[in-house]
């Protein structure tokens, strides 16, 4: 366990490093652009030049490089030039709006998962089978600001019930809470259909297995069958995937932000492109891979506690 | 319980919905079983037999369903039954043992949860209380140490000790029929000996009727009383075991018995006699017997127009068959064909030996880990073949015998020791750094017919670029040279377009011996390459081997866990176990005391079809040590039945010769060995 | 016909070789028909594919022209079928052209990464040892990126054109399909025939492609069928972030992007190519689940 541990946390640190270093050059390559950036569109070359100097963005990459890796050491990301904030404030602010609507998201999306792609997969080609399937492939193929124009045509503008927008400011009539009912329905409806379909999948193939027949032909109930036997060989693969959508909750729900205004992570890091804050991008960045491994590693963590066939 | 039999199967008939079609795989079977009585079914792959043990216990799947028929287990109607009276009679009354233990239990449940289901499920009894009835039960299919049993998983052990464990459960709550579908299929000789003793064993004590499927005749003599024969999902016969093997009425069991190679025959005495034909494909079902296209005797009419009644053998009342010209055929003896000379001759020269070979597999090393104890394949081991002769090397699971095979034909490389091919030093030489007249010296026949011949490939595309690269043959001559190959084995010309999908499992090995060919080898290396075939088809491509050999003086080194085959076929034999080689000598010396104890216990255990063929059994305690564990002195020490102390746990066995080409390595002096030691193998005279 | 020989070895242009090959293809079409799911994938596929090539043909107006007089009355009318967007644009006709650079793009990014992808996972999956372990760990790290933040910053930084964003796709996508190709060759490379093929002395190219490649393609093309489904949906969230292809060219998620804020007043605006676009997808997804269904049949 222990050299488990080490072994994924220097892969996380590894990754960290690769991945700070090619944004890092990717971001830096036009070192005046920053300069111009700050001083606007008007000012002279000879100006952007000084400022460059100034800034030290005129020394070479790697040098630049281990400054910045010893600003990181020292817990300073730098300054948004677009939120005009620190970086730290402006990511831990739109990162726990994030997490906000990931948690509500999760705790939807595992349990309705689970309960869809195991009872359509115990039966494989049973009526409720090909109906959970084909629902649940069509709902994956709705891109996400499809499904949140497709369901903010009902619930906002034809029904009025809820409203189009989650600012979560509470106001205009609308609580917090009913501004993130849509936006919330919409993740899940979007990740759930691509979940089942793995769990279903694992299902289906754990049914075939002989280990099944033995247990259905020792007599046992089908429910015994399903809960004892087949349910724990079936999510060993999809917790590594279950796993997984935290990743995509956290930073890959940038679309859903963006329909419904809501000031999350993947919206910030957007606007961070667009507005080439450099400081925010880098940041964000690692954020993100620092996330994504880490969820990486609990997935992998899981299969081993699950598994014993890898635990021995 | 009513009287009358156990289970009363009348006229059932079984059909799967394919994409073809519905194939009525079963067409219509009746047998009984009787309470306590073990009967055997046996029959080749596809001969339904596995179909007719999941209809008992309805478990056909979605693709197969009862279309007629009656099955009456305990007085109760089976077909109709509900799904909780299935559920009742599962596990309860009717049990089953599979023939994969390892995929047949879970993975991730301990083996203790496992085996406490069914009487919790079907007993009700406490927690406590079904612990100690599996405590009780893994004791008495002699499993050491129950309670660290119990908290294991299923891949912690071994393949007989997961046998065990499927047996166990099984018999946990006191069924009254039993059926074991191929339950030692996949097991070494010798933990299928002693999970056979053992089936014999539990079932005397606990009285349950026995439905035994296989494909393996000589297991089936071991345990059951009875036995019927199947052919085409019908019964062709039926009736005691030894009146069946002794003189069998029908000409495909005749044909069976015939094809198989027993321990005392021998290819220089009598070929091996193949039935002639295969199996045809269950949806061209013609009116009349199933047999008539491959029968020697089949009468045009009489057999082929109307269904073949099943009627009682004159004279023998408890002894079926389904032949109208069973009367008539004369008593069964065992088949001679025409005598091959094979002169015993000078013996050649070595064309391809080994000298104090040894491969030690390293494994990966682990991360942040110690390293883990090198896996010794092949230790020390010297072996030799002569030229046009024939090389066995025969040996269980972890020998040793494919790593010394792949040695042979480059694909590892040696640790230390030589290799000679025709005189030249190839050891380290792994096969793509061999020049080309080497390549085609040396070629190589698998085991699987399902992967040895590229599914995405014609046959005719695979012959062709053996033939390109191994002879440089241009376009041109390609199909004409392709042609040539398939006729040496005797395959039809048009097989060349087809892909090894709509091949069967004989036809498959004899592309792949004619890929093998393609470079005019002087040595064929057959890595098993009969063990995955049926027994009706395993006889015509040992007698193909034979023949290609005979005609191209060709080298064969024959690797095989199959004694009988290997008696009939090799001239010299290699016993190998765990890497080194226990005896070596021609296959009469091997084959007669003085044994090797390692080669006593092993002939000791190879079921043979023949009921009176009564052998002491030896049987092997202990556990196979793992390969990366092997002990220092003597290899077999740990199981060996006649260790004498511990020199043989501390000290390699002295390498004993006997006259010019017999070697044991034994600390037992072989004049003692001999004298201990009654013939295990007796010679087969010829026409008895 | 005198000898059947080879098909390896047939002249490619002899008459009983392309009238197996026609055969072979008649009957994978055949096969497609017996899965409701692949029927009606496929047929929506192609109706899209034809509508895209009949784009210039058959929509009632250029996809760019604003018809003034139209604002007055943007919603669905006998001039147009669709109606307008904001700015008088036709949306039938921009919802045709919108197909053309999807389904270009989609499949071309797709293509690449099953080249590369394939490419990588048999150097992975036949090799081994480091080179394994360099290509597995540069794919995790590539695939532990979460994907659109990915886009964002690569393309704001090269900026989106066709070209960038199928090589942006590429590279995001080949890593899976490289681990995917990666476990079969690890499966396969232990056949028998690839001895087989080493005793004869093929290369180690020949052995990844001849031997392995052609035995690992039921999966992949099942795959391959859900990413281009996938592609649709990136290249569409894409347009609505911003960062897709430039205006005014009509870009399904483009199209959304500009009318989206109007949806209290004109929510057919947004809905025609969110429509669209889900439809297309619906058409890759049913296929590939009936591609799978088929394969597992056999």
């Amino acid at each position: 366990m222990k050299r488990f541990l080490v072994k994924h946390l220097l892969f996380l640190l590894l990754t960290l490093l690769a991945v700070s270093f090619l944004v890092f050059t990717l971001n830096e390559f036009s070192p005046g652009a920053v300069a111009r950036k700050v001083l606007g569109a008007y000012a002279t070359q000879e100006q952007v030049d000084l400022l460059t100097q100034q800034m030290g963005l005129d020394r070479p990459v790697f040098v630049r490089y281990v400054d910045y890796l010893g600003a990181l050491a020292s817990g300073d990301l730098g300054y948004s030039a677009r939120f005009k904030a620190p970086v730290t404030d402006v990511i831990f602010k739109h990162l726990a709006n994030t997490a906000l609507l990931a948690a509500i998201a999760f705790a939807c999306i595992v349990p309705l998962s689970t309960l869809l792609g195991v009872v359509a997969g115990m039966r494989e080609a049973s009526r409720l089978d090909r109906a959970i399937l084909m629902f649940s492939t069509v709902i994956a193929s709705i891109p996400e600001f499809a499904l949140g124009v497709f369901l903010a045509s009902v619930f906002v503008v034809w029904l009025g019930w809820l409203p189009g927008t989650a600012t979560l400011v509470a106001g205009g009539g609308w609580s917090v809470a009913a501004q993130l009912v849509l936006p919330v329905t919409v993740i899940v409806l979007f990740d759930s259909g691509y979940v089942v379909s793995m769990i279903r999948a694992s299902m289906v193939e754990v049914m075939q297995r002989p280990y099944i027949r033995t247990a259905v032909l020792k007599g046992l109930p089908f429910r015994a069958v399903i809960l004892r036997h087949a349910l724990r060989n079936a999510m060993l693969t999809p917790v590594t995937v279950i796993m997984l959508q935290i990743n995509y909750l956290i930073a890959g729900v940038v679309v859903v932000e963006t329909v419904f205004a809501y000031p999350g992570f993947g919206r910030m890091m957007l606007e961070a492109t667009l507005f080439k804050d450099i400081a925010l991008i880098e940041a964000g960045a690692l954020v993100a891979v620092f996330l994504a491994v880490v969820t990486n590693i609990l997935g992998d963590l899981a299969y081993m506690l699950l598994d014993p066939r890898i635990r021995a | 319980m009513t009287d009358g039999p156990l289970l009363d199967v009348q006229d059932l008939r079984v059909s799967y919905t394919t994409r073809a079609g519905e194939v009525p795989v079963v067409p219509g079977l009746s047998f009984q079983l009787n309470a306590g009585e073990a009967l055997g079914l046996v029959g080749e792959s596809g001969c339904g037999k596995s179909t007719v043990a999941l209809a008992i216990v309805r478990y056909l799947g979605r693709s197969g369903r009862i279309v007629g028929g009656r099955i009456r287990f305990e007085g109760r109607e089976l077909t109709t039954l509900d799904e909780a009276g299935l559920r009742a009679i599962r596990g309860r009354r009717i049990a089953m043992v599979y023939q994969d233990p390892m995929a047949s239990l879970n993975p991730v449940m301990t083996v203790g949860h496992q085996l406490m289901e069914a009487p919790r499920t079907h007993e009700g009894v406490s927690g406590a209380t079904a612990r100690d009835r599996a405590l009780a039960m893994l004791a008495e299919v002699k499993l050491a140490d129950p309670e660290a049993v119990m908290e294991r998983y299923p891949h912690q052990l071994s393949g007989g000790q997961q046998q065990r464990i499927v047996i166990a459960m099984a018999l946990i709550t006191g069924p009254a029929l039993l059926i074991m579908d191929e339950p030692t299929t996949g097991l070494d000789v010798t933990v299928e000996a002693a999970v056979l003793d053992l089936v014999r064993e539990l079932r005397s004590r606990h009285r349950s009727a026995i439905l035994f499927i296989s494909h393996n005749l000589g297991s089936v003599v071991r345990v059951c009383d009875r036995v019927a024969v199947m052919y085409r999902g019908e019964l062709v016969e039926e009736g005691p075991v030894r009146r069946i093997f002794t003189n069998p009425r029908h000409p495909y069991t005749r044909g069976l018995l015939d094809c198989l190679p027993t321990l005392g025959s021998d290819k220089r005495q009598a070929p091996l006699v193949p039935i002639a034909g295969q199996v045809e494909s269950a949806l061209a079902r013609a009116p009349g017997c199933g047999f008539a296209g491959r029968c020697a005797h089949v009468e045009i009419g009489r057999c082929t127009s109307h269904p073949i009644p099943i009627g009682e053998v004159y004279g023998e009342p408890d002894h079926h068959v389904a032949c109208v010209r069973a009367d008539e055929l004369a008593r069964w003896t065992r088949r001679s064909g025409a005598t091959v000379t094979h002169d015993a001759g000078v013996v050649g020269e070595p064309m391809v030996a080994v000298h104090h070979l040894t491969k030690i597999y390293e494994p990966r090393r682990r991360w942040l880990r110690g390293p883990r104890a090198p896996v010794r394949a092949v230790s020390d081991v010297d072996l030799a073949a002569a030229r046009g002769r024939t090389l066995a090397i025969v040996g269980e699971s972890g020998c040793g015998k494919s790593t010394v095979a792949k040695v042979l034909s480059g694909l590892v490389v040696a640790t230390a020791g030589g290799v000679t091919l025709d005189g030249v030093e190839v050891g380290a030489l792994a096969v793509d750094a061999r020049g080309a007249a080497l390549k085609r010296k040396l070629q190589m026949v698998f085991q699987n017919p399902d992967s040895t011949l590229n599914p995405s490939h014609t046959v005719g595309y695979a012959i062709g670029r053996a033939l390109r690269r191994l002879q440089g043959l241009s376009p041109a001559d390609l199909a004409a040279g392709v042609e040539h190959l398939l006729e040496v084995v005797k395959l039809p010309p048009a097989m060349a377009a087809r892909k090894p999908g709509h091949l069967s499992g004989g036809e498959k090995q004899r592309a792949a011996i004619a890929r093998a060919l393609a470079g005019d080898p002087e040595v064929i290396v057959a890595d098993e390459p009969v063990s995955a075939l049926d027994v009706s088809v395993q006889a015509s491509i040992v007698n193909l081997l034979t023949e290609i050999q005979a005609a191209r003086g060709a080298t064969l080194v024959f690797i095989s866990h199959d004694l009988a085959v290997v008696r009939y076929l090799a001239d010299t034999v290699a016993v190998m176990y765990l890497g080194t080689v226990a005896e070596l000598g021609s296959v009469e010396r091997v084959f007669a005391p003085p044994y090797h104890p390692y080669t006593e216990a092993l002939l000791s255990a190879v079921p043979v079809p023949d009921p009176d063929h009564a052998v002491a059994r030896i049987l092997l305690e202990g556990r196979v040590p793992r390969a990366d564990e092997i002990p220092r002195g003597c290899p077999f020490a740990t199981r060996c039945p006649r260790r004498i102390g511990p020199i043989c746990d501390e000290t390699p066995p002295p390498v004993q010769r006997f006259g010019a080409d017999h070697r044991i390595a034994c600390h037992i002096p072989g004049e003692e060995l001999r004298r201990l030691q009654t013939a295990l193998v007796e010679p087969r005279v010829v026409g008895r | 016909m005198s000898t059947p020989v080879a098909a390896g070895t047939l002249s490619a242009s002899s008459p009983a070789a392309s009238r197996v090959r026609a055969r072979r293809w008649r009957r994978r079409l055949a096969a497609l028909g017996e899965s409701t799911p692949a029927t009606v994938g496929i047929a929506i596929v192609l109706a899209w594919v034809v509508l895209a090539v009949l784009a210039p043909l058959i929509a009632p107006y250029p996809p760019n022209a604003n018809d003034m007089a139209a604002l007055a009355h943007t919603t669905p009318s006998k001039a147009h079928w669709l109606g307008t967007d904001h700015l008088g644009r036709d949306l039938l006709a921009r919802v045709l052209w919108g197909a053309r650079p999807v389904l270009v793009i989609a499949p071309l990014a797709v293509l690449g990464a099953a080249a590369l992808g394939s490419l990588l996972g048999l150097s992975a999956g036949y090799f081994g040892r480091w080179i394994d372990l360099t290509i597995t760990r540069a794919c995790d790290i590539v695939l532990s990126f979460p994907v659109i933040i990915l886009y964002m910053i690569i393309l704001a930084h090269v900026g989106s054109s066709a070209w960038n964003i199928i090589g942006v796709l590429t590279l995001t996508k080949a890593p899976i399909i490289a681990r995917i190709v990666r476990g079969m060759t690890l499966d396969l490379r232990e056949r028998e025939y690839v001895a087989a093929a080493k005793m004869r002395g093929e290369s180690a190219l020949y052995i990844m492609l001849v031997e392995i490649l052609p035995n690992a393609r039921g999966p992949l093309v099942v795959d391959m069928c859900l990413r281009t489904g996938y592609n649709v949906i990136i290249i569409g969230a894409l347009g609505f972030l911003g960062i897709g292809l430039p205006p005014p060219d009509p870009d399904w998620g483009g199209m959304v992007k500009d009318t989206y804020g109007m949806m209290m007043v004109w929510p057919h605006m947004a809905l025609v190519p969110c429509a669209a676009i889900s439809s297309l997808v619906v058409g890759f997804n049913l296929l590939a689940v009936g591609l799978r269904e088929l394969g597992l049949r056999d």
